[in-house]
């Protein structure tokens, strides 16, 4: 058995990301995590009166506004829910008193409404309903809002898959990496060292994330597909990420992701079975790398025509929070990564 | 074990990762992962479950000889 060590300690890149110099206007005075549940659920930040520290506006201040009573009644049995999740219940008809809560003291949150959204149709060909309005309204958002940019470039994946089958060699079956391991490896080194592309377009300025939670998208069963964050995956090894993937696949596909898996992605990661991939930004993330399958090519090199094993990656980029210039870094980096796989 | 034991191992593999499809409806020379849907990460969790059950080898450099029922049985009953 091998122990595979990630490269040397994180070190911290003092990258400056130019933003847009701020606009001058009166902006309510929220917490990053208010403004980025308010933007997602709808909720206006100006309206709101802070109640934390010097007026600010907390999570909790918005999740009030969304809800103004924390429960409601069903009959004579009070229903504990989520903000989040009673929205979700009204745009999806469930019936809360219906709703079997799975949060902390039977809570209602907004995973099991979406459940409930789904086996209340009965039969399987409604049974994506709720996730595919969730992801309709997303997707629409994005497209509306976020001008993207995309950038492509093939990477030459002989020295990774190389690694991999002599990693994999000395190891039982089910100790065996996955090259999607590898790509979300690399994406997140390539984040450390270009963070201009990990965080949030929130209120027209960029907020860059300091951890970096890769949503990694899964499809369902049946249609749909999730994106759910491995958090802090560029402090795991590569065991640790395969690990990760094992428990998040069945569970994702069973519906019991938990919340803070649903939300906290600053960046996603998409793989399929195709040649290359142009995706569609997760709002308010600022940036999706799409990876196509990796496929024998012709590729020269030295002056030499060989066949080697090629992978298209190609990310799509919110252009209000950055431009291709850094897009173009992003993906050299990237590219670095793979081309030296021992030390990722 | 017999080919019609590892049949039915294939079989209840296919059952475990992909309950909604139906593995009766496949075809001996269909292209199992793309005809099921079945993603690399389920298919490396069916082979985990073929080995554990038939205690067979399954080397990396072979998962591209397993693409078929008719592929599969071969390969596993030489080696069972």
């Amino acid at each position: 058995m091998v122990v595979i060590q990630t490269a040397g300690e994180p070190t911290a890149k003092p990258t400056e990301i130019p933003g847009p110099a701020p606009a001058k206007i009166a902006k309510p005075h929220a917490s990053l995590l208010a403004r980025k549940i308010a933007s997602e659920i709808g909720v206006d930040l100006s309206k709101l009166t802070g109640t934390g520290p010097g007026g600010l506006i907390d999570r909790e201040d918005v999740e009030h506004a969304a809800s103004p009573t924390p429960a409601i009644q069903t009959g004579a049995v009070r229903v504990k829910i989520s903000p989040l999740a009673r929205r979700l219940a009204a745009e999806l008809h469930v019936d809360l008193s219906t709703v079997h809560g799975t949060g902390p003291e039977g809570i209602i949150e907004r995973i099991d409404v979406e459940k409930a959204a789904t086996t209340k149709k009965g039969g399987t060909e409604k049974s994506g309903e709720g996730m595919r309005r969730a992801i309709a309204a997303a997707m629409a958002k994005s497209n509306r809002e976020s001008p993207h940019y995309y950038l492509q470039t093939r990477i030459d994946m002989s020295s990774a898959l190389k690694w991999l089958e002599e990693t994999n060699q000395k190891r039982a079956l089910k100790d065996r990496l996955r090259p999607t391991v590898l790509l979300i490896k690399a994406v997140a080194k390539a984040l450390r060292d270009v963070p201009g592309l990990n965080g949030f377009w929130i209120d027209n300025e960029p907020h860059i994330s300091k951890a970096i939670h890769l949503g990694f998208a899964i499809s369902m069963k049946g249609g749909g597909l999730v994106a759910p964050a491995i958090h802090d995956v560029d402090q795991m090894t590569c065991d640790g990420i395969m690990a990760a993937l094992h428990d998040l696949i069945p569970r994702a596909r069973s519906g019991r992701l938990r919340s803070s898996e649903m939300t906290d992605a600053t960046m996603t990661v998409t793989s399929l079975g195709v040649e290359s991939v142009f995706g569609v930004i997760y709002p308010p993330q600022v940036g999706l790398i799409g990876f196509g399958r990796i496929m024998e090519q012709p590729w020269a090199r030295d002056g030499m025509l060989g066949v080697h094993p090629v992978m298209t990656a190609s990310l799509a980029a919110d252009h209000r929070a950055t431009d291709g210039h850094l897009g173009a870094q992003f993906l050299d980096a990237l590219n670095r990564h793979f081309q030296s796989p021992e030390s990722l | 074990m017999n080919e019609a034991d590892i049949k039915s191992a294939i079989f209840a593999g296919l059952r475990q990762i992909a309950p909604e499809s139906d593995p009766d409806s496949l075809g001996p020379d269909q292209k199992i992962r793309e005809t099921l849907d079945i993603d690399s990460f389920d298919f490396l969790n069916f082979l985990i479950a073929l080995h554990d059950k038939l205690g067979v080898e399954i080397p990396e450099a072979d998962y591209g000889k397993l693409t078929t029922l008719s592929e599969m049985t071969r390969y596993l009953t030489q080696r069972s």
